[in-house]
């Protein structure tokens, strides 16, 4: 599905796919933390190749890279505070996990990064009564949690209505800028994505056809990622 | 015009029927009456026979009344231990059910696990846990340990394969998230598969003890421990009212587990 693509992702920043649906944009974005399989090349990542990675291996890798999902995929009956300490699970034992004993710092983290999404006082209620757009947050804050060395980011306004899109994508970039983490992240709003992204790659048909700054992206370039005519008035 | 023309020929084009129709689901249902009335005419089950058993229940019902609570000490002695049997058949085949239930679930275990698992569970509800029962007091001797060990056989074989089907119904979504953080398997067990499912897991298991509750009353009647034993040999006695006053002690003590249990799934409902 996905061919010939070769990028190299900058150490900060945001950095946006966009293309039309089913030419693989979450595909390549699930690669990096095999979430998807690849069947074949290399992602290289802190000088590892992470597709040679055996289980242990790709579990400890996993730690350095956060995600943030298009359904939020938080664990709907668990609360804010241990949904943001799924964060540090890569790092707590299954006894201590279960127990719900985290360092102290752990959890002084996570209530500092509430306050920071914007949920403070929200630790304890359960994430299935929060809104879109409030769940979101807390996926933002759980993959900061991690204290992570890339964050993927896969359609994370889809399921948000417009002005919400904007705040999230906001806290997504400020966010990761203010702990210094680059962001790579794939969107279907090309508006969205020129508003915030500082890199945007263009894919179509599983493969790269465009690669550059929002400003590049130019009408006669966004017919040759989506095709058509029409869309664009 | 066409709707009065069934075969719609009339308005040129001919539309298939709108609803298909199954002649093999027709020809099943046919073949089961035809099996039930075969059957009822072999068991002589007829009316005439109903009516003169009417006459032997009344007989019957007349000998239980009023209940003989003159061996109430025997009574509470069995229930006693009846109420234990379950509670400790409960115990351990939750224990037992968990991890099994876990191991059988197809879209978390490999292939070879799971049919392993299911392998075990399908053959834990192979039996009725009477039959279970005599196995045991053969293999164990007398007692309510026998009984235990039957119930815990019966629990497991339930809980253990709605368990394993409610974790086979969870949204994938959460564990992928729990997965992609770097959690280990047992971590992602505890926060990405445990939370979605523990609601249902307890209803089994409340669900099981009632279940437990009722069976273990029975158990008795082969040599497995309770109050079934008692019951067994005031029915052989003819002692009716006695067997009267068992039976009303039997449902005052399902009665209160149900409410207990009704109880403790309110406790974990949401």
């Amino acid at each position: 599905m996905l061919q010939g693509i070769s990028l190299e992702i900058a150490p900060r920043g945001v950095t946006a796919i966009i293309g039309p649906s089913g030419t693989g944009k979450s595909t390549l974005i699930r690669c990096i933390n095999r979430l998807v399989e690849p069947t074949s090349g290399s992602i290289l990542f802190e000088g590892r190749d992470l597709t040679r990675l055996n289980a242990r291996e790709l579990r400890l890798a996993r730690r350095q890279i956060g995600m943030v999902f298009q359904e939020y995929n938080l664990v709907e009956r668990l609360t804010v505070m241990e949904n943001l300490l799924t964060g540090r699970l890569g790092y707590v034992s299954a006894f201590n996990a279960w127990l719900r004993r985290y360092p102290p710092a752990d959890i002084e983290r996570a209530f500092a990064l509430l306050d920071e999404v914007g949920l403070g006082g929200f630790a304890r209620q359960r994430a299935d009564s929060l809104s879109g757009g409030q769940r979101q947050r807390v996926g933002i804050a759980r993959a900061i949690m991690q204290e992570p060395r890339l964050l993927l980011a896969d359609e994370p306004t889809s399921s948000l209505d417009p002005k919400t899109s904007v705040e999230i994508m906001d806290l997504l970039r400020d966010a990761a800028a203010r702990h210094g983490i680059p962001v790579l992240v794939n969107m279907h709003d090309v508006d969205l994505a020129r508003r915030f992204a500082d890199r945007i790659i263009g894919m179509s048909g599983g493969q790269v056809v465009f690669d550059g700054p929002p400003a590049q992206l130019s009408d006669d370039r966004l017919r040759e990622i989506y095709g058509g005519e029409g869309w664009l008035q | 015009m066409s709707a009065s023309n069934p075969a719609g020929s009339g308005s040129g084009a001919v539309r298939e029927p709108p609803f298909a129709s199954d002649w093999w689901a027709r020809a099943g249902w046919l073949l089961l009456a035809a099996y039930v009335v075969y059957a009822l005419s072999t068991l002589d089950f007829t009316w005439q026979r109903f009516v003169e058993g009417l006459a032997h229940a009344q007989k019957f019902l007349a000998r239980m009344l009023p209940p003989s609570f003159e061996q109430w000490e025997a009574i509470l002695k069995g229930m006693k231990e009846s109420l234990e049997i379950a509670v400790l058949a409960s115990a351990g085949g939750i224990a037992l059910a968990l991890p099994l239930g876990l191991l059988a679930a197809r879209n978390l275990m490999p292939a070879g696990v799971s049919w392993t698992a299911r392998a075990v569970i399908a053959l834990c509800r192979a039996f009725h846990p009477v039959i279970v029962a005599i196995v045991f007091v053969k293999a164990i001797g007398f007692g309510a340990m026998a009984g235990i060990m039957a119930l815990v056989v019966a629990s497991v074989g339930f809980i253990g394969k709605l368990f394993a089907e409610a974790i086979e119904e969870i949204s994938l979504k959460q564990v992928e998230a729990v997965r992609a953080s770097g959690a280990g398997f047992m971590n992602v067990i505890a926060y990405g598969v445990l939370p979605q499912v523990l609601p249902r897991f307890i209803g089994f298991a409340t669900y099981q003890f009632d279940s437990n509750v009722r069976n273990s009353t029975m158990v008795g009647i082969v040599g497995a421990g309770g109050i079934g034993a008692p019951l067994f040999v005031a029915f052989q006695r003819f002692d009716y009212d006695v067997v009267c006053a068992i039976l009303l002690a039997i449902i005052a003590v399902v009665f209160v587990c149900e409410v207990v249990s009704t109880r403790i799934q309110k406790v974990f409902a949401q």
